[in-house]
């Protein structure tokens, strides 16, 4: 659905005319309220007015009825509000299966993106038309919040935590990116673009320049750097438990608990390895804190789980064709 | 016969020349004693209400000074006129000075102070010697505050988010932290004061639903005060020992989980919007119910609306937090609870609206300010609506469309109703009388430049501008520029009531005991009122607002309205 309302930012994902909808539809609840309410006011302060500085007004209790009515009905617009309000939300905030993933550092005061295939780039993000995006974004300093108001779209990027949100372009074109939770001097300054580019213009874009070699790729030399591979061996016989298809599968703890291993997961082992020890294994890894940097530990996260369990988004799917963009009215 | 009618006049004159000199002048509490000693030692809760009056005044404009840096610079999409660090600190003071030393105590410290034992035909309140200490204790945090200010101010914004405002900030934290956390203390003291009172000291015969709705709403601001502050000091004083000795609490690197400060900082402080407004809602009951001289429609129920607000405000902090990465599930039950506590709000809309319905109304200036906070908190109310709606929120979260939301409950409601308030009860106040024409402009000046000012925010927020933005891109300006228009407009709008509530203290004519033909204890006593409030204590016998009998009242129904609103008047009826 595609309302358009003046005083909008452009319409460019597939969620901005759902929220835009509700939008309009709110808009026009408070104008008919407003208006209704003023218009009674005004009505009454004219038909009532005071003519003589002796008279009082006609004494009324009041109307218990009434007053049913005028909060039940209220009540029951504002439930039909709250389900309009969190279906969207609920939409936004899941992110779905197969998706272009990039990750996202922020820090004070710029965004900088690193692609799957290695591009990397700061305050500018290209994203091709049509495809869903799924970012996964961290902050090496205080909080952030990722907000392109042409998507509808905005998330707190919290130190120490990944966060997801995803977004589908529906529409070419470059839009602004702010940083909308106040973060210290230049916060108006964290600005940036998002370019939505046609598939074809995206794949050149794509080859036009990788460098460095995949997000995976660099992991996978950090994880020989800094030689986590003398204990994560692959053949098991090391003194830490082998990672090879770790990632998206349940691992059990030794204190009984299980989780599955996500992006979130692999990153507190990396920062403090004995917040949860996998079971049959001893706590010894020494922590990594200070010594890798989000973005490094972004590209180990990439490497764990390019070597993980076959999970969807997983592996780079960027060689993919886009899809052509669904058709909006 | 010329000679003795001259000789009798003469005489007459002479008598009253005489009289003025050997008759004194009926003592009141403001000329009861004198010297700077007898204000600054006082227990009276009338000239601590004064003494309250000043300082909140003084922090009203230091506050509109922030505010006029910020309009000035907001003009141009640059940062041109100060340093991006400069605004920061700029708005960041503007909302510590308004929130903290303003809003949350203008109501209930000045009128609630001067009018709670008035209203309930009390001498004082229960403990005058603590009223004496809570404002002191407020000096002091405020004194902590404007030390913070000379020495550079603090950059984090009010809400002093972590780790910001922990680790990175380098403005004076601490000491604004101290500032807000002292004045904390004030404002239980305040609230537990004006339980007691209302608990233990009503006149015979004044049954709870007797009272005003002025003392009901007071009550429930009080209940939230006692309950909700703790919490704030507690927060900040997390904050400090995070920020000198780095416990760990709201840092990462230590452990400490950054968006727990949030939920903190939010339980108390969206408790606290209901501080400042429902003081505001309370005035408006009054001003409504005395400007159209009839009962409350709906009594009992804008009354309970007042204590449902205090309950369910305690419950809805997390729509604060719903792009903070909060469980989708919690953002949910968040967004509920918040429609749940517009309820109430809406209804007292309604009963004030109907409480118009045969009513005498009196154009007179506090009846204008009336109009104004029921406009105002209407748009502001429904667009509380689109935030607490989850999809739209996560939109203009942060933007100038909350700006624009929060300006008008707190200017549009609470200014609004603190002034409504002040011109109301100004005669039984100083004993004076406001110049009425002076006052209507005055109003009139306000209302405009209030919307001018922030109704663009609403605009600019959802066309996505940040708050807390120093430069802003271009096609920003146009309503940046009406909305800073607006903000001059509506800085001479203040300034005027400023002017000649000054002049009327000296100039103004006298004012009788109830000036208004308004309903109430405190019109029963003189203007201004004896130190001890009343010559003997009143004997209630009466309904709240009861301008006619009360066996003349009926019961209304909708159809009786329609009937007489809708069908035409037979000719020659009236």
């Amino acid at each position: 659905m595609q309302v358009p309302v003046p005083f909008s930012p452009d319409q460019a994902s597939s969620y901005s005319g759902q929220v835009d909808a509700l939008y309009g539809f709110l808009c026009a609840l408070t104008f008919l309220v407003g208006i209704v309410i003023s218009l009674v006011i005004i009505y009454f302060a004219i038909k009532y007015r005071r003519r003589d500085e002796t008279e009082v007004g006609k004494p009324i209790e009041g109307s218990t009825k009434l007053e049913l009515a005028w909060s039940i009905i209220p009540f029951c617009i504002s439930m039909g509000i709250f389900v309009w309000g969190a279906s969207l939300y609920y939409k936004m905030y899941h992110a779905p299966g197969e998706a272009l993933e990039v990750y996202v550092v922020a820090k004070q005061w710029m965004w900088k993106f690193q692609h799957l295939d290695g591009q990397r780039e700061i305050n500018e993000l290209h994203v091709p038309v049509g495809r869903k995006v799924k970012l996964m974004l961290t902050t090496e300093d205080v909080i952030h919040s990722f907000f392109v108001p042409a998507f509808r779209v905005k998330l707190d990027v919290v130190p120490g935590k990944y966060s997801t949100m995803w977004f589908e372009p529906t529409k070419a074109g470059r839009y602004h990116l702010f940083c909308a939770e106040y973060c210290g001097t230049s916060h108006s300054g964290m600005i940036g673009w998002i370019d939505v580019m046609e598939a074809a213009e995206y794949q050149s874009w794509l080859s036009g320049g990788a460098g460095e070699g995949s997000l995976a790729s660099s992991g996978e030399k950090l994880f020989q750097q800094l030689a986590c591979n003398t204990c994560h061996r692959s053949d098991a016989q090391g003194r830490g438990p082998v990672l090879e298809g770790v990632f998206g599968k349940e691992v059990q703890f030794q204190d009984g608990q299980r989780l599955i291993a996500d992006e979130s997961y692999i990153r507190e082992s990396i920062i403090t390895p004995r917040a949860k020890v996998v079971a049959g294994f001893q706590p010894i890894m020494p922590t990594f804190q200070g010594q890798v940097s989000e973005e490094q530990l972004l590209q180990l996260v990439a490497y764990i789980k390019s070597i993980g369990a076959k999970s969807p988004g997983a592996a780079s799917t960027n060689a993919q064709p886009a899809k052509p963009a669904p058709p909006q009215q | 016969m010329r000679n003795r009618r001259n000789q009798r006049r003469l005489s007459n004159r002479v008598f009253m020349e005489i009289a003025e000199k050997v008759i004194p002048p009926r003592t009141h509490y403001l000329n009861a004693t004198y010297g700077v000693k007898s204000w600054l030692l006082t227990t009276d809760h009338k000239r601590i209400a004064l003494l309250y009056l000043a300082s909140v005044t003084f922090f009203f404009f230091l506050g509109g000074l922030f505010a006029v840096g910020i309009r000035l610079e907001l003009l141009t999409p640059k940062g041109d006129i100060v340093q991006a660090e400069t605004y920061n600190r700029m708005f960041t003071m503007h909302g510590v000075v308004m929130i903290f030393f303003f809003l949350i105590p203008a109501i209930p410290a000045v009128l609630g102070n001067f009018l709670v034992p008035l209203m309930i035909g009390a001498k004082d309140l229960a403990f005058p010697k603590i009223n004496l200490l809570s404002w002191y204790i407020y000096t002091l945090g405020a004194a902590f505050t404007v030390v913070a200010i000379i020495l550079g101010g603090v950059d984090t914004g009010w809400t002093f988010y972590t780790p910001y405002s922990s680790t990175y900030s380098n403005g004076n934290v601490v000491l604004t932290g101290v500032g807000a956390f002292i004045t904390g203390f004030s404002s239980i003291l305040t609230g537990l004061n004006f339980i007691v009172t209302i608990h233990t000291m009503r006149a015979p015969g004044l049954t709870w639903f007797r009272l005003p709705l002025f003392i009901w709403s007071h009550y429930a601001t009080s209940l939230i005060m006692i309950l909700g502050t703790p919490v704030i000091a507690v927060t900040l004083l997390l904050l400090a020992l995070e920020r000198i000795v780095h416990i760990g609490i709201f840092d990462p690197a230590l452990g400490g989980d950054p968006v727990l400060f949030q939920h903190l900082f939010w339980f108390y402080s969206h408790p606290a919007v209901y501080i400042m407004v429902l003081p505001a809602m309370g005035v408006i009951s009054e001003l409504v119910a005395n400007m159209t001289r009839k009962n409350i429609f709906g009594y009992k129920f804008v009354a309970f609306a007042s204590l449902a607000i205090a309950v369910f405000g305690f419950l809805v902090w997390g729509h604060h937090l719903f792009v903070s990465t909060q469980s989708v599930y919690a953002g949910m039950m968040f967004s509920i609870l918040s429609y749940a506590v517009a309820v109430p709000s809406a209804v007292k809309v309604f009963n004030w609206t109907a409480t118009l319905y045969k009513g005498s109304i009196s154009y007179n200036t506090p009846m204008l300010y009336a109009f104004g906070f029921i406009g105002f908190f209407i748009i502001g109310g429904m667009t509380g609506l689109f935030l607490a709606a989850l999809g739209v929120d996560v939109h203009v979260h942060d933007t100038y469309f909350v700006v624009a939301h929060f300006h008008y409950i707190m200017v549009g409601g609470t200014i609004m109703g603190y002034l409504g308030g002040m011109h109301y009860w100004w005669p039984k106040i100083t004993g004076r009388m406001y110049p009425e024409a002076w006052a209507r402009f005055a109003a009139l000046v306000i209302f405009v430049g209030f919307n001018l000012t922030f109704f663009p925010q609403f605009l600019l927020g959802y066309m996505g501008m940040p708050r807390r933005y120093y430069a802003y891109p271009e096609e920003f300006q146009v309503l940046n520029v009406m909305s800073s228009a607006g903000a001059s407009i509506l800085g001479i709008g203040y300034l005027i009531p400023m002017i000649y509530f000054i002049w009327s203290m000296r100039y103004g004519p006298h004012a009788s005991a109830n000036p208004w033909g308004a309903f109430g204890l405190e019109w029963k006593t003189s203007s201004p009122p004896p130190t001890l409030n009343f010559e003997k204590t009143p004997v209630v016998t009466w309904e709240a607002y009861e301008f006619t009998p009360r066996d003349e009242m009926v019961v209304v129904s909708v159809r009786d309205v329609l009937d007489e609103t809708l069908r035409p008047r037979p000719v020659g009826s009236e």
